[in-house]
């Protein structure tokens, strides 16, 4: 892929793996996907080869529009398909080859909360986190709870622990959802659109809390999103998806130029450059755009 | 935070085999012939020591061979619908789902209609041709309910409602080619019924098939939590969603079929014992099944002991019985349910 011609950008990212030399965790090389509805017919959505990679403490997101093929993409990382071609390795393991078990001792996946079915209390969700480690009729031991307690109180949560999930918010029973994914141990914490119904206010407050994990826990966090400012902020690395095409890999300000973005995302985009090196977007008003109220606002200015 | 830990598991079910001893020494005490406890005791006690032939002729017919062996078929009954129920509800996603919305008692229906009408002078064939019935309107739903390969909780739920359907409408012609006498039995049959006595070797077959289908659905049972908690989830936390299910699946039905086989359809306790258990010790699978396989057998002892005694001498089908406490429980279950 050719480097784009970008202006230098002075201060260097906070957290970023890749500027401390962190080892290489995850890398996918040249992965594809087809989808196909039946036996032979043409495919009804596909991935193009796709390549990048992600080191520990590293926080990458995957960004598109909708259908542009980043859940595929997360899939093949998750290993829960399998590549049509390419690789999709963990610390030298290809993911898809590992048996579900062990898989989940090492990936965490955290999806938009799905309903459940009998109710629980938030602390016996986050133990559901050990499943990967305990046998068919073991019971949970000491160590389990401890980890669970732990995962509760880094997501800031253990108040929660005998509360019903269905009677607390979004954003907490996002942390809780999350809390049990720490649960897993995992090295690769994969998150599912996590933004998707929290307030500006929650967002900010998990994508913070996936920074200090990473850090922290050593985690490799992917995270997927449309959220354009979000993944700005707070990316090491971004990977920009289109029509099922990877456009680009690089840091926020590598990938965040304006005819890309306006291209992908259909939408008139501002991009200019913040103070620590990463980009702004805005949306930009356009002349069909309502001009006249803008002007009386001016005149009332 | 508190995990589950065996010693918690143990009394839970220690206390409710303790609900069933008194609910069983009840249901040997009352009927058409009222029995002392002292009476109950003292033959008991005969019976430990070896001294059976002590043992008055009138205590023996009606204790173990008429009140005990219907005892122990309503437990066996009763704790296989219970466990099946939990499989059903967890892999249909759907809490108000019982063993018999797959159309399974229909199908065993069916089949004992038609043993009645074939081979009315062979009492052996209709449990038969009832398992048979059951277990092909299982495989029947099973393939109908998949989509891409995969089981598919909705499409699997549509197409057991279907089937029951159909299977019912199939049942009310065959009824109206019965004669009078046969016409009886059918309709105690259809409404579940636990006083026609088995073979012998029944009980051994029921018992071993039970022990299999609840061992199988135990195995599961950790798996069961995660799978209730997000299907998509459970396959992340390392479970293998598509075997787990197929066990249940299997395991379940096996279940209901040999409750169908032996006592007709007993509706509600399927889906009730397993609510009631969830209310009182929790959704934790590994307690859940246990004392739904308890819980069963109590909830079926003590209806069969109503059915023999409210309207004394004559007898109601036990289904009636579950049916009409069960269905203002199941309205009560249906208006508070969480979440």
């Amino acid at each position: 892929m050719s480097t784009p011609n970008i202006p230098v950008v002075g201060a260097p990212l906070q957290s970023g793996g890749q500027q401390t030399g962190e080892p290489v965790r995850l890398s996918v090389e040249q992965a594809s996907y087809a989808y196909h509805t039946k036996g032979n017919t043409a495919p009804v959505f596909t991935l193009a080869a796709t390549s990048f990679e992600a080191r520990q403490r590293e926080i990458v997101t995957i960004l598109g529009p909708n259908a542009s093929g980043k859940s595929t993409l997360l899939k093949l990382i998750a290993g829960s398909l399998e590549p049509l071609s390419g690789r999709v390795e963990l610390e030298g393991f290809e993911i898809s080859r590992l048996n579900p078990r062990t898989r989940a001792q090492r990936i965490a996946m955290v999806h938009q909360e799905s309903p459940l079915l009998f109710p629980t209390r938030a602390g016996e969700y986050v133990l559901q986190g050990r499943h990967p480690y305990s046998r068919m009729m073991r019971f949970e031991t000491e160590n389990d709870v401890q980890i669970a307690e732990n995962a509760l109180a880094q997501v800031g949560a253990s108040h929660l622990k005998d509360r019903w999930m269905h009677e607390i918010s979004g954003g907490e029973k996002q942390r809780v959802i999350l809390a049990r994914a720490l649960a897993q141990q995992p090295i690769l914490l994969l998150l599912d659109e996590p933004t998707l119904h929290l307030d500006i206010g929650a967002q900010v407050e998990l994508l913070e809390r996936l920074r200090q994990l990473a850090l922290e826990n050593r985690y490799t966090v992917i995270v997927v999103t449309h959220e354009l400012s979000l993944a700005a902020e707070f990316a090491d690395q971004v990977v920009l998806m289109h029509n099922g095409k990877c456009l680009r890999v690089g840091t926020p300000a590598e990938v965040y130029r304006r005819d890309l973005l306006e291209q992908v995302f259909e939408a008139p985009l501002d991009v200019d450059m913040g103070p620590e090196g990463r980009p702004r977007v805005h949306i930009r008003g356009t002349k069909t755009a309502r001009p006249a109220p803008i002007l009386m606002q001016d005149k009332l200015l | 935070m508190k995990a589950l830990t065996l010693n918690r598991l143990m009394w839970i079910c220690a206390s409710l085999l303790a609900v069933l001893f008194v609910t069983i020494v009840v249901a040997l005490k009352v009927g058409a012939v009222p029995l002392s406890i002292t009476d109950l005791a003292l033959n008991l006690g005969r019976v430990i020591l070896g001294r059976e032939a002590r043992i008055p002729s009138e205590y023996r017919l009606i204790i173990f061979d008429l009140r005990l062996p219907r005892i122990v078929l309503a437990m066996l009954v009763g704790g296989a619908l219970s466990v099946s129920g939990t499989g059903f509800q967890a892999l249909l996603r759907n809490p108000l789902a019982d063993p018999y919305v797959l159309g399974v008692s229909s199908g065993g229906g069916v089949g004992a209609i038609l043993a009645l009408i074939l081979a009315p002078r062979f009492p052996l064939v209709t449990p038969l041709a009832a398992f048979l019935g059951a277990i092909a309107t299982i495989a029947a739903v099973y393939f109908l309910g998949r989509r891409k390969g995969q089981l598919d909780s909705t499409t699997l739920l549509l197409a057991g409602i279907i089937s029951a359907s159909f299977l019912a409408a199939v049942i009310s012609f065959l009824v109206t080619t019965l004669a009078g006498r046969d016409l009886r039995g059918i309709v105690f049959w259809l409404m579940g019924d636990l006083s026609t006595p088995l073979q012998p070797a029944l009980y051994w077959v029921l018992v071993a098939g039970i022990i299999v289908g609840v061992g199988a659905i135990y195995t599961t049972a950790a798996d069961l939590n995660v799978i209730t908690a997000g299907e998509r989830e459970a396959i992340h936390l390392g479970v293998d969603v598509t075997r787990v299910k197929l066990v249940v699946y299997v395991s379940a039905s096996l279940l209901t079929g040999l409750a169908v086989s032996v006592s007709g359809a007993i509706g509600y306790v399927g889906l009730l014992v397993p609510h009631a258990m969830r209310m009182l010790f929790g959704s934790d699978y590994r307690v859940l099944i246990p004392t739904s396989l308890i819980g069963g057998a109590i909830a079926v002892v003590a209806a069969d002991t109503l059915a023999r005694t409210v309207m004394k001498p004559t007898e109601l089908p036990v289904g009636a019985v579950t049916a009409i406490l069960g269905a203002p429980f199941f309205i009560y279950l249906l208006r508070r349910r969480l979440p």
